[in-house]
């Protein structure tokens, strides 16, 4: 890996607990002291480094990604809101649980979120329901191909 | 591979992280009422199933000091859109690649892929190099660089177990 591109804060376990394990995480009784082995220190360091990682917010969690449309139904989303009323419509699209992600992006779409629930009606009750609230323009688009095939993000990008 | 009502619980003990401690796939088991066997298997299953399409650390790219994150989207013509999607699918720095309906005429681009970068300028010279090895000149683009983030966190698709009450 380039050392050159590494992150100055992060000790060589870090780095390679945050990049060597996005996938193919051991499924045996004892993950972390596999991983220990691997990486020639021990369980309690493992499992103290991920701990304090997670406490950083640099891990979100140790676990799965789904494949989207296998469990459940999902949009990628997008409104289109006036700059003075940003905050509030934020906030409402965010008062929703079926919704998981929410940024804003430079565009005149400029507020777009995923919304995930148990089946498409669901997901389609919830876009209704913030359209109408918002009184913005919506966007829904789902998807319809994958051509990514998720193996993680390296920390040389 | 269709998920019984068992998967379904474990997805959704599982889909909030394992626990730090020394045996957490046994002590989610335990809370199953199963064995850890048991669940390693189905975890196992919906792996190569790909259900779960991979299992392991979600790191969180912001706080890596990723701080530059845009999704770039794209107007292919129809007949293209599937190997351009591939070929872009395949650069390391993108994280993600999904064809999704055109809606004209307020949205005309169908091909969404995310890159994320330290910042501004090494975002911009990723996609200049994409572009051109990918040989995708002639396809019109735009940028959509994140400003806030309000919200971030897996996807829910389950309810969680509901608690057993122990008379």
């Amino acid at each position: 890996m380039p050392a050159d591109n590494k992150r100055p804060e992060l000790s060589d376990l870090e780095y390679r607990l945050l990049n060597d394990y996005q996938r193919d995480f051991p499924l045996t009784s004892r993950p972390f002291a596999a991983i220990a082995e691997s990486l020639g220190c021990d369980e309690q360091t493992v499992i103290d480094t991920l701990q304090s990682l997670t406490d950083r917010n640099m891990i979100s969690r140790i676990g799965p990604v789904f494949r989207p449309r296998r469990l459940g139904a999902s949009t990628l989303a997008a409104l289109a809101v006036p700059e003075d009323r940003l905050d509030e419509v934020a906030e409402l699209v965010n008062g929703y649980d079926a919704v998981n992600h929410n940024y804003e992006r430079e565009h005149e779409f400029n507020l777009w979120f995923v919304v995930t629930a148990a089946s498409r009606e669901a997901v389609d009750a919830v876009l209704d329901d913030i359209r109408a609230r918002s009184g913005c323009r919506l966007l829904n688009l789902p998807m319809e191909a994958a051509y990514h095939i998720d193996l993680g993000f390296p920390l040389w990008c | 591979m269709v998920l019984n009502e068992l998967d379904q619980k474990i997805m959704a003990a599982i889909q909030n992280g394992l626990p730090l401690t020394p045996r957490p796939y046994a002590a989610l088991a335990e809370a199953l009422g199963i064995t850890e066997e048991t669940l390693l298997e189905r975890i196992a299953a919906a792996t190569e199933a790909g259900v779960i399409k991979r299992f392991g650390t979600v790191i969180r790219h912001h706080e890596l000091g990723y701080r530059a994150n845009a999704m770039v989207v794209w107007d292919v013509p129809d007949d293209e859109v599937e190997a351009v999607g591939k070929r872009l699918g395949a650069f390391d720095c993108i994280t993600l690649c999904y064809r999704r309906p055109r809606r004209l005429p307020l949205w005309r681009y169908n091909l969404f892929t995310m890159i994320h970068g330290m910042n501004r300028e090494t975002v911009v010279a990723s996609l200049a190099r994409i572009r051109q090895t990918a040989g995708l000149a002639h396809i019109p683009y735009e940028i959509l660089f994140s400003r806030r983030r309000f919200k971030q966190r897996g996807a829910r698709y389950l309810e969680p177990p509901k608690q057993v009450a122990n008379g």
